[in-house]
């Protein structure tokens, strides 16, 4: 880790500490996709277990977008993305640290909300549940790494919260898909879920691997 | 107009326009726009709004291309490969709310690997801020975040330095610090180029004063700094 990335990191996280902006509405949303999926399905034997899977993924992704939002948007006030753009450090740098200090929110919310999940869903898994630590992180990162970027490319617009749900969700749809099969045959233990694994990794790799090349080009366009 | 006093004192200069023109849509920002700014001098720009001075600034500090010409700064048409040379202070603060001034110039601080930094409880002195003022940037005075930008901007201790408005927000006495401040700066061979709509508070610095008007500039003259 270069000091500029651990120096952005750092920033980041102690703001968040003093300010909760991105946690409160993250867990205010996932919250919120838990209940309301408990009282519209019967939350009990099968069932349960075949769209747990699916609704955690949708809590993760509609909190994640509430903080993505926001990951910018100290930078734009008082223009600080200006002085940003003036340093001579690489502006990947910046992407990499946000989209780190962002998984790091996710996945603070993944573990808090956890165990409303369990209990709202009488949830027994009956895979191999380690293969969970593999898969919320993966499919996590797809989303934060994704939504840093995009979040980035459109902040100089008037619509940017509406723009990055529009750009967002379309590409994150393979590891939408691959999050969710996972996840489901890890709760069912119908199925092996190592293929969506592996694709979940595949997706990560290449869709990190193109933002670290591509941001500098959008973090300096006029 | 053109205005290249550097070369014709045979000074390699600090920053050279040459024909740029800035087009926003339609609108012309700047209009073929030759100049030349020369280290160790201090250069005021006036102008009404709408006048292109801050796109000026904005276009040697990198933030935006010219749509025709060059701009060569320290020598170097890409910008970008000058930018640890250069501060830049806008009409914005250009800091971060949550954290306190110390906390703020730390983390730019660390931004600019390589380079001869000022301590940042050094430039916050230097501005005339109390550096073991422990409260955040959000709640300060519209007069206190000018200063802290200003602190910024010091920091790298770069060789040109750009003020958009820098006096607004000020009362005499915090105007007449900065006077000084600059006045020193200056005097260390680097260069200096603010806008301004109150000619009188940049006299005693400026060496030359360009005034633009539709993106072009309408006159040049010379100042008589006394600081």
């Amino acid at each position: 880790m270069t000091r500029a990335l651990f120096t952005h990191l750092v920033k980041d996280l102690r703001i968040e500490w003093r300010t909760l902006d991105a946690m409160i509405s993250m867990l205010f949303f996932s919250g919120l996709v838990v209940v309301l999926f408990s009282i519209a399905f019967d939350p009990r034997g099968a069932f349960a277990q075949q769209i747990a899977g699916g609704v955690l993924c949708v809590a993760t992704m509609f909190a994640s977008v509430s903080a993505l939002n926001q990951a910018w948007s100290r930078e734009i006030r008082h223009q600080v993305m200006d002085a940003q753009r003036m340093v001579p450090s690489p502006g990947a740098e910046l992407y990499l640290a946000k989209a780190i200090a962002n998984f790091l929110f996710v996945t603070i919310v993944q573990v808090l909300l956890a165990p409303f999940f369990f209990i709202f869903y009488n949830l027994h898994i009956a895979g191999q549940g380690w293969l969970l630590l593999l898969v919320l992180p993966l499919g996590t990162w797809a989303l934060v790494g994704n939504g840093v970027f995009f979040a980035a490319l459109s902040m100089s617009s008037r619509n940017r919260e509406l723009l990055l749900s529009i750009i967002l969700f379309p590409i994150f749809i393979p590891a939408l898909l691959a999050m969710v099969q996972a996840t489901t045959s890890i709760f069912t233990g119908d199925s092996d879920p190592t293929l969506w694994i592996k694709m979940l990794l595949g997706y990560d790799i290449i869709f990190t691997t193109a933002s670290l090349l591509l941001f500098d080009v959008i973090f300096h366009a006029e | 107009m053109n205005v290249n006093a550097s070369a014709a004192a045979g000074k390699t200069p600090s920053a050279r326009f040459d024909q740029v023109s800035k087009l926003f849509g339609t609108f012309a920002a700047l209009r073929q726009v030759s100049l030349d700014l020369e280290p160790g001098r201090c250069y005021v720009l006036l102008g009404p709004n709408g006048a292109g001075k801050s796109t000026l600034l904005r276009i040697l500090a990198g933030l935006l291309r010219p749509s025709h010409g060059t701009v060569r700064v320290f020598g170097n048409s890409d910008p970008h490969e000058s930018r640890a040379r250069i501060g830049y202070m806008s009409h914005a603060a250009m800091l971060y709310d949550e954290l306190t001034a110390q906390e703020n110039l730390l983390y730019f601080r660390s931004l600019y690997p390589g380079r001869a930094c000022l301590e940042p409880a050094d430039a916050l002195r230097q501005v005339g801020l109390d550096p073991d003022l422990n409260r955040y940037v959000g709640q300060y005075s519209q007069g206190m975040r000018q200063r802290t930008s200003l602190a910024r901007v010091l920091l790298h201790v770069p060789d040109l330095l750009l003020l958009d408005e820098p006096f607004s927000n000020m009362d005499v006495e915090s105007v007449r610090q900065m006077v000084e401040l600059l006045a020193r700066f200056r005097q260390s061979a680097r260069t200096i180029v603010l806008t301004t709509h109150q000619r009188d508070l940049a006299a005693p610095i400026a060496d030359w004063v360009i005034t633009l008007q539709a993106g072009r500039v309408a006159s040049l003259d010379r100042g008589a700094p006394t600081a």
